[in-house]
C-alpha cells in the first residue's frame, strides 16, 4: 500500500510551526518512513500531486493568495490542520486587526519613518496578492478537522498528533502539551 | 462553630457550615467549581458565571449562592462543562488575547481554564475590538485588550487597599475599566497594592518584572487550574 500524503504550507505565518516540525530531530526518519511528503516548503513541491491525507497549516489569512491556497488546501486534504497560533486565532500578524486597513498602508507606504515613496501610491502590482480588511484565522475560511495551537506547538505536540492521526487514533494530547504559546 | 450544613454535589454529600457560598463550601471538600472572577478574600461578584452550577435543576453562580440543607448542586457534568466552555471560548474571542507574547501566559487564569477545558480554538468569530493601554505609572500599567472584566481590581482596590483606583464605565460592549484620574499615573495606585496582584489576566501587571519565571516552571504549565483545590478531596472509600 502506498504511504499516505501530507501537506504543509505557511500563510500568514513565520515558518515556526515549520521549524518546530523539524525540532522533532532523529523522528523525521520515522515520519519519512510513514508519510510521503506531498505539497511542501520542506521538498518543495509546488503544486499537489494528488489525494493527501493530512494537511497542515501555518498561519491565517492575510490576503487573497493566503484564502486561495488554504482552499486549495481543503480541497485536497483528508484532514486539515490548523497549526500553531496564527492559524487558530491570527496571531502577530492580527496585531494589526485593531487598526483601520488604510492607516496600517499609511503606515507601511507612506508616512513610515524609513519608507521613499515619493508620488505615496501603494504598490498596485497586479502579482502582489491584494490583502485582505483584516487578518482572519483559518478556520474562519474554511472547514478545519484539529487545531494544535502554541508559538510554536512543540515538536512533541506536531509528533504526537500526526503518530495518532496516521493510526487512525483519536488526537488525546496531555495536558503539557496544548499550550497557546 | 457555625452551624453544619449537607448538601449534595454531584451525588456526593458534602458538609459546609452555614453562610458558606457553593463555591467555598466545595472547594473546603476538595471539588473545584472553575472560576474567574472569584478571588479569596474579596466579596464575591458573581460577573463572569464561569462558576455556574445547576442547584435543583436551575443555573445559579457558585459563589454568590448560599448553600443550604438537602441543596443538589450539579458541578461536574458535561451540560455544565459546556455551558462553562462557551463562557470560556466567548471571553477569547470577546477581548485581544495574544498569549504567544502576554507577560502573564503560564500564570493566567484564563488560558488556564482553556487549558483544562481542552479548548484548541473557540468556536465563534473574533471580535479583535480596539481597546486602550495605559502605561503612564512608573511601575504599574493596564492593557484592556487583555481585561475580561471580572473586577477583581475593582474590588481588591476598594475593600483591601481602601483607594477606589478602579471602577467600570459604560455599559455592554463598551464597559471598560477606568482609572480614578486622568490616567494611572495620576490616581494614588501602588505597585504594592493588592490591586497590582488581583488581576486573573494580563490585563493589570507590575513593570519591570516580566517573563522572571522560565517556560515549564509557571503555576499552569504542567498542572491544570484548580489541582491544588482537588487535591484536598479524600481519597474515595476513606
Amino acid at each position: 500500500m502506498a504511504k499516505p500524503k501530507i501537506a504543509t504550507t505557511s500563510l500568514a505565518g513565520c515558518f515556526g510551526c515549520h521549524m518546530s516540525l523539524l525540532d522533532i530531530d532523529e523522528r523525521i526518519l520515522e515520519l519519512v518512513e510513514l508519510v510521503e511528503f506531498d505539497k511542501s516548503p520542506v521538498d518543495d513541491i509546488k503544486n499537489f500531486t494528488g489525494r493527501c491525507a493530512i494537511g497542515l497549516v501555518e498561519g491565517g489569512c492575510c490576503n487573497e493568495h493566503n484564502v486561495d491556497v488554504l482552499r486549495e488546501f481543503r480541497r485536497h486534504c483528508d484532514i486539515l490542520i490548523s497549526v500553531g497560533d496564527c492559524a487558530t486565532m491570527g496571531g502577530i500578524p492580527a496585531l494589526r486587526n485593531t487598526v483601520p486597513l488604510r492607516e496600517c498602508l499609511d503606515e507601511a507606504f507612506v508616512n513610515g519613518p524609513s519608507v521613499h515613496n515619493p508620488d505615496g501610491k501603494y504598490p498596485d502590482d497586479p502579482e502582489i496578492p491584494l490583502i485582505l480588511d483584516k487578518v482572519y484565522p483559518a478556520h474562519e475560511v474554511v472547514k478545519i478537522d484539529y487545531f494544535l495551537p502554541g508559538c510554536p506547538p512543540t515538536a512533541d505536540t506536531l509528533w504526537e498528533a500526526l503518530v495518532a492521526l496516521l493510526n487512525d487514533k483519536p488526537v488525546e494530547l496531555p495536558y503539557q502539551l496544548v499550550k497557546y504559546d | 462553630m457555625s452551624q453544619s450544613v449537607m448538601f449534595m454535589i454531584d451525588g456526593v454529600q458534602v458538609e459546609g457550615r452555614a453562610g458558606q457560598s457553593i463555591l467555598e463550601a466545595a472547594g473546603e471538600a476538595g471539588v473545584y467549581i472553575p472560576r474567574l472572577c472569584y478571588k479569596e478574600g474579596l466579596s464575591p461578584h458573581g460577573s463572569c458565571r464561569v462558576c455556574t452550577v445547576m442547584v435543583n435543576g436551575r443555573p445559579m453562580s457558585a459563589c454568590t449562592s448560599p448553600i443550604s440543607l438537602g441543596m443538589i448542586v450539579e458541578n461536574d457534568s458535561p451540560r455544565v462543562a459546556q455551558l462553562r466552555r462557551d463562557l470560556i471560548e466567548m471571553l477569547f474571542v470577546a477581548g485581544n488575547h495574544f498569549c504567544m507574547f502576554c507577560e502573564k501566559s503560564g500564570d493566567c487564569e484564563l488560558q488556564a481554564l482553556a487549558y483544562r477545558f481542552g479548548i484548541t480554538a473557540p468556536k465563534y468569530p473574533y471580535m479583535f475590538p480596539k481597546r486602550e493601554v495605559d502605561a503612564s505609572h512608573p511601575d504599574i500599567f493596564i492593557d484592556r485588550n487583555r481585561c475580561i472584566l471580572c473586577g477583581r481590581c475593582v474590588r481588591a482596590s476598594k475593600e483591601l487597599d481602601g483607594k477606589n483606583v478602579f471602577q467600570f464605565v459604560g455599559r455592554s460592549a463598551e464597559k471598560r475599566i477606568a482609572v480614578n484620574g486622568e490616567a494611572l499615573a495620576d490616581t494614588d495606585a501602588a505597585v504594592t497594592d493588592a490591586a497590582a496582584d488581583a488581576c486573573p489576566v494580563g490585563a493589570i501587571l507590575k513593570k519591570g518584572v516580566g517573563y522572571v519565571v522560565p517556560v515549564g516552571k509557571r503555576e499552569y504549565d504542567d498542572k491544570p487550574i484548580g489541582s491544588d483545590i482537588e487535591a484536598k478531596r479524600p481519597a474515595a472509600g476513606s
